[in-house]
């Protein structure tokens, strides 16, 4: 009874809470992938930046979250308190994340189908953005959906920073000594998370009709 | 019309792929390059678009140096088609063919409309339009891929050994296509192969390379079968090139017998009388040989008045065209159980047989005309060379 009460009484925070939660994982998401899909190229198309590159963005991901999240502001001239931290902190995740991802899917692209497009006189951009991306899109939306998981995650380390989304209820509880608003963030965090996967695969099949011709029902 | 002028190709590491070479590849004919593997057949077609660009020398198309063209541009007036056809998996067959004619700016609905056209001239049904190339066959998809290569109707194509990848059977039919449809369309091709037999079947000229990119020899399929400039070509064209050679004698002395044949549903007994030697020939109301009755062996226990049925042929023997070459005029003749190979004219009519030995006495004859010819050759820049008959390649039908 209590439990439902609390639930009801604290429904407008919770939601607010969720929307929050969806923007600070989400833009991050679609920032990193306009900034993966360049480097991944370029990791591909020229064949010394592969390494470094993605060496260097692996690294970035080693980077503690919560130091990055409190490294940042200062870096950027932000308030601690700015959400635009959580936002730049997971767009570097992101692309850590992406542009390996990114270089191998276009690498993935049959050799055949890449000289093809040479032949037929295809730009290097028109080739990029008509065949190779197209045709690298399961493996990139693959890598998209590790990200949003892992983005969906992260954010909620944002509470220790004092930034509102679900990862607040954790906090809340923590102070309260309640166990709900704990497991209704950790409730709220896998339906995001399963929510943004679903979207991304639907996405997905939306732009590889041609992948279902491959393997017939 | 494509020239290669003192090209040479030599790669980074220093491996000297094509050396010299200097070929001409004239305007609406099939000029084949052929030798064995690494003898930079490649290396030599990827230059005329220049996928490579040559270390020295100039590739010329009708008169002008490729290497001053936007490579853009020169790729979209030359159809490419390589071994694995090199389809775009994600977008459907129609799409695929539609790929250069968009790029050249067309709209969607002329591409397709072109699209369309270009299904049916390479033998494929309008229903495949929407298909993905994961849909189709090797074969299906090695048309797609020349389809795709002549939709903007490109007067130079480039062929990197496109039927090799396909099992014997289909490639034969692929090959024979390749041929009705390059007399209609009159491309300049250049076809890359290390089959010296489909080199034979579809080049006007061959050009014959040997490992290090050096021209062996460049001449027409007959002169290359029966007169081989050195060893290594010698060995190249193969032992049997005697043989193969034949396709491009006319059999301009060959004497066709007359052959009484029988009708499907004809009685035994007329097949009895009708036969010579114990063997008659049966045909179909079009008049076309579908096989032989041994009317000796006709079964035992079945009356003369029994119709002649399908049961009671023997097939195996091919048939032969008057106007095919006379390998086709041999094996017809060779394959008969009867001793006799049915001659039919163009649309497939019995038109009467042949035996070994008439066809080996029209072999002679032609070889005297033949080197007639030759030293007439040697006399005077007029005479031209016998044979060269292309067209043997429609199907051999069985009978
Ligand atoms: N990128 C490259 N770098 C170095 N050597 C190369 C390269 N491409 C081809 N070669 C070499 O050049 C030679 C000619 O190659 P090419 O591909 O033209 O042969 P090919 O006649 O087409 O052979 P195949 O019948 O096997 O296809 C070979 O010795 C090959 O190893
Ligand atoms: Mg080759």
């Amino acid at each position: 009874m209590i439990a439902l009460r609390w639930l009801s009484d604290n429904a407008g925070v919770m939601a607010e809470y969720f929307l929050a939660h969806v923007w600070l994982s989400v833009l991050p998401l679609l920032l990193g992938l306009v900034l993966a899909l360049p480097l991944g190229w370029a990791a591909h198309h020229f064949g010394f930046l592969y390494r470094p590159l993605v060496a260097g963005s692996a690294l970035l991901y080693t980077l503690p979250s919560l130091a990055l999240f409190v490294l940042l502001p200062q870096v950027l001239g932000t308030r601690m308190l700015d959400p635009v931290n959580i936002v730049c902190a997971l767009t570097v995740y992101t692309v850590a994340l992406l542009v390996r991802v990114v270089a191998d899917g276009l690498a993935a692209v049959p050799e055949d189908t890449v000289r093809a497009a040479d032949a037929m006189g295809y730009t290097a951009v028109q080739r990029w953005a008509a065949v190779e991306l197209p045709v690298a899109v399961p493996v990139i939306a693959a890598g998209l959906r590790v990200a949003s998981v892992s983005n969906v995650s992260l954010v909620s380390l944002g509470a220790l920073l004092g930034i509102p989304q679900l990862g607040s209820l954790f906090t809340l509880g923590f102070q309260l000594g309640y166990l709900l608003p704990i497991a209704a963030g950790i409730v709220l965090c896998l339906l995001l998370a399963w929510l943004l996967d679903g979207l991304i695969l639907a996405a997905a099949r939306l732009l590889t009709p041609w992948k279902r011709a491959e393997t017939p029902a | 019309m494509i020239r290669f002028d003192q090209v040479t190709k030599a790669y980074p590491d220093g491996t000297v792929a094509v050396d010299g070479l200097d070929l001409t590849a004239p305007t609406g004919r099939t000029t084949v390059l052929v030798g064995p593997s690494g003898c930079g057949k490649t290396t030599s077609l990827r230059m005329v678009n220049r996928l490579i660009e040559p270390s020295s020398g100039t590739v010329l198309l009708d008169g002008r140096d490729t290497a001053g063209l936007d490579t853009a541009e020169l790729r979209r007036g030359i159809g490419y088609v390589i071994q694995n056809a090199g389809l775009f998996p994600h977008r459907t067959v129609a799409d695929n063919i539609a790929s250069v004619p968009r790029l050249l700016g067309w709209t969607r609905r002329r591409a397709r409309d072109r699209a369309l056209e270009l299904l049916e001239l390479v033998g494929l049904p309008a229903s495949y339009a929407g298909r993905y190339p994961a849909q189709l066959s090797g074969g299906q998809q090695q048309r797609v891929g020349v389809a795709r290569a002549l939709a903007a109707d490109p007067p130079v194509m480039l062929m990197d050994e496109p039927f090799s990848a396909v099992d014997p059977v289909v490639r034969a039919r692929l090959q024979e296509e390749f041929l009705a449809l390059q007399r209609e369309i009159g491309k300049t091709i250049l076809f890359v192969t290390h089959d010296i037999a489909e080199a034979v079947t579809l080049g006007d000229r061959i050009a014959v390379l040997r490992v290090g990119g050096h021209l062996a020899q460049f001449a027409e399929p007959h002169e290359l079968l029966t007169r081989p400039v050195d060893d290594f070509v010698a060995d190249f064209v193969g032992r049997d090139r005697g043989y193969r050679a034949l396709d491009f004698a006319a059999p301009a002395a060959l004497e066709v017998r007359e052959e009484p044949a029988v009708r499907l549903g004809a009685t035994l007994e007329q097949a009895r009388a009708a036969a010579r030697d114990g063997w008659a020939l049966v045909v179909s109301d079009e008049n076309r040989p579908l096989g032989w009755i041994d009317v000796g062996a006709a079964a035992p226990g079945t009356a003369g008045t029994d119709p002649v049925g399908h049961g009671h042929l023997l097939l195996g023997g091919t048939t032969a065209r008057r106007s095919g070459g006379l390998r086709e005029l041999l094996d017809a003749a060779l394959s008969s159980p009867s001793g006799r190979g049915a001659v039919t004219d163009d649309a497939g009519a019995l038109t009467g047989t042949v035996t070994p030995e008439d066809v080996v006495r029209a072999i002679t004859a032609a070889r005297a005309e033949d080197a007639a010819a030759g030293a007439g050759r040697e006399t005077g820049p007029g005479a031209t060379a016998a044979g060269g008959d292309r067209n043997r390649a429609a199907a051999e039908g069985t009978a």
